[in-house]
């Protein structure tokens, strides 16, 4: 039907890959630092949500290139983790994956900390009072209460990691079987002449992927929705 | 046994409360805003005092001067909230199971039934919290709270969110209970008519002090407003 390319197909197996490591990676920082923002009050509260959200704000090659100069193979964090557990972000698939992560992360957090926000506090002292410690309070009551949030935020960061360009390109190039994403695969077609069909079939791909992501998020806030609620 | 002995300041209100409560029923009798609730609170553990101590049997829940503060969850206290507070996203009959599961006991069958029949519980157990009316709810939440073979169970007026042909039916339930489950109670109410059919002692509170203890006499005939 669409008769796509072998290289084609690769940007899109890669992208689906960075971008669901990205947030599956991304998750359990959102939900801990979610928590964090929603019901703890400490010194840095400001500075955290600020951090948090810069790479909505910032454009996305100054964060690329943040990332770049700390995670590089040169950078401080990069060489670090290079050198003590041989993990290389720098031209690495990987390395897409961290930069869809940041740029993500404001989007995860922020339905998550609402959903925690909006969790009954007397219900996790009802928990509390049959015998529940913290961590199972938490772990039965406040996150699956919590859970169509947590489900809007994943959805959010997964579609921002699959459509992320800025700072991936800036961080670890457009490398084809490595890097080079959907989005950067469309950006190179569109660059070279007689590039416009391969770009056209992608761009298509892209809105598959993107409706695809939205219905799925829709099924699972309504079945979420069923579970606590009834019909 | 359980004996109270607490003082707390809660902004501009300041309560000071002492008092004994053998097995049966403990009445907290009060208006609104005698700190009844705080005095429950302060006994589950949910809210803690800034002097004084809380004993139960041998048991040192709370000793501002030694340091201790038994957290919540080991307490072992159960405790119906006015508002029955079931956990909306479990069926009734997960409901019934959390104290046990969170505590780690095996699955008790005997005990479980035994609940449910006194309760008469059993057509809602795999019903959602929501899908119950007021009275059904609070009689899970007691079957809740039981479920976790309490030491003690703290009843917050329990009845106050029910209207009168509810009241009427969850009564009877916690006249059985008294005189069946051999749990000692505190139950907190400020319908003296309520606490007439239920109570075997009474402590009067009036702003954050203990106005007197004693029998169910205390209980005042112009207190005595209808249950419906």
């Amino acid at each position: 039907m669409l008769n796509l390319s072998p290289a084609e197909w690769t940007a899109i197996e890669l992208s689906l890959r960075i971008a669901i490591v990205a947030t599956a990676c991304a998750l359990p920082f959102g939900v801990a630092v979610g928590w964090l923002l929603a019901r703890k009050n400490f010194w840095g509260k400001t500075v955290l949500d600020g951090l948090v959200h810069l790479p909505l704000v910032l454009p996305p090659v100054v964060t690329g290139y943040l990332l770049l100069v700390s995670f590089g193979r040169k950078g401080p964090i990069g060489a670090f983790l290079d050198e003590h557990f041989g993990i290389v972000f720098s031209f690495r698939w990987t390395g897409a994956a961290l930069a869809c992560a940041v740029m993500g992360f404001p989007l995860l957090v922020r339905p998550i900390r609402l959903a925690l926000e909006a969790v009954d506090r007397r219900l996790e002292d009802a928990a509390a009072t049959l015998g529940a410690n913290h961590l199972l309070v938490f772990l039965t009551i406040t996150l699956p209460l919590a859970l169509p949030g947590t489900i809007a935020g994943i959805v959010l960061c997964f579609a921002r990691a699959l459509g992320e360009f800025g700072a991936t390109i800036t961080f670890v190039s457009n490398i084809p079987g490595e890097t080079q994403t959907i989005s950067a695969a469309i950006y190179t077609f569109i660059q070279v002449p007689g590039g416009d069909a391969a770009a056209g079939r992608l761009v298509l791909i892209a809105i598959v992927l993107a409706l695809a992501a939205l219905i799925a998020s829709e099924w699972l806030a309504r079945r979420a929705a069923i579970r606590f609620h009834g019909e | 046994m359980l004996s109270v002995d607490v003082e707390k300041e809660l902004g501009t209100f300041s309560l000071s409360v002492r008092f004994d409560a053998a097995g049966g029923v403990t009445a907290l009798f009060g208006s609104s805003g005698a700190g009844k609730t705080s005095v429950v609170n302060m006994i589950s553990g949910l809210l803690t005092p800034d002097r004084g101590s809380i004993t139960l049997d041998d048991t040192v829940l709370f000793d501002a001067g030694a340091g201790i503060n038994v957290p919540p969850y080991r307490r072992r206290i159960g405790y119906v909230f006015q508002e029955g507070r079931l956990f909306p996203h479990l069926s009734v009959r997960q409901n019934l199971d959390y104290g046990r599961k969170m505590s780690g006991r095996d699955a008790d069958a005997s005990a479980f039934a035994r609940i449910v029949t006194l309760l008469d519980i059993g057509p809602l157990l795999d019903r959602r919290p929501r899908m119950l009316s007021g009275g059904e709810r609070q009689r899970v939440a007691v079957g809740r709270a039981l479920l976790m073979r309490p030491r003690l169970l703290l009843l917050d007026e329990p009845l106050a969110s029910l209207g009168g042909a509810h009241k009427r039916e969850i009564l009877p339930y916690l006249v059985r209970l008294r005189d069946d489950a051999g749990v000692p109670m505190v139950y907190v109410s400020h319908t003296a008519a309520e606490l007439r059919r239920i109570a075997t002692t009474v402590v009067r509170l009036d702003a954050g002090r203990v106005l007197a203890s004693g029998g169910i006499e205390l209980l005042d005939e112009t207190d005595s407003d209808a249950i419906g």
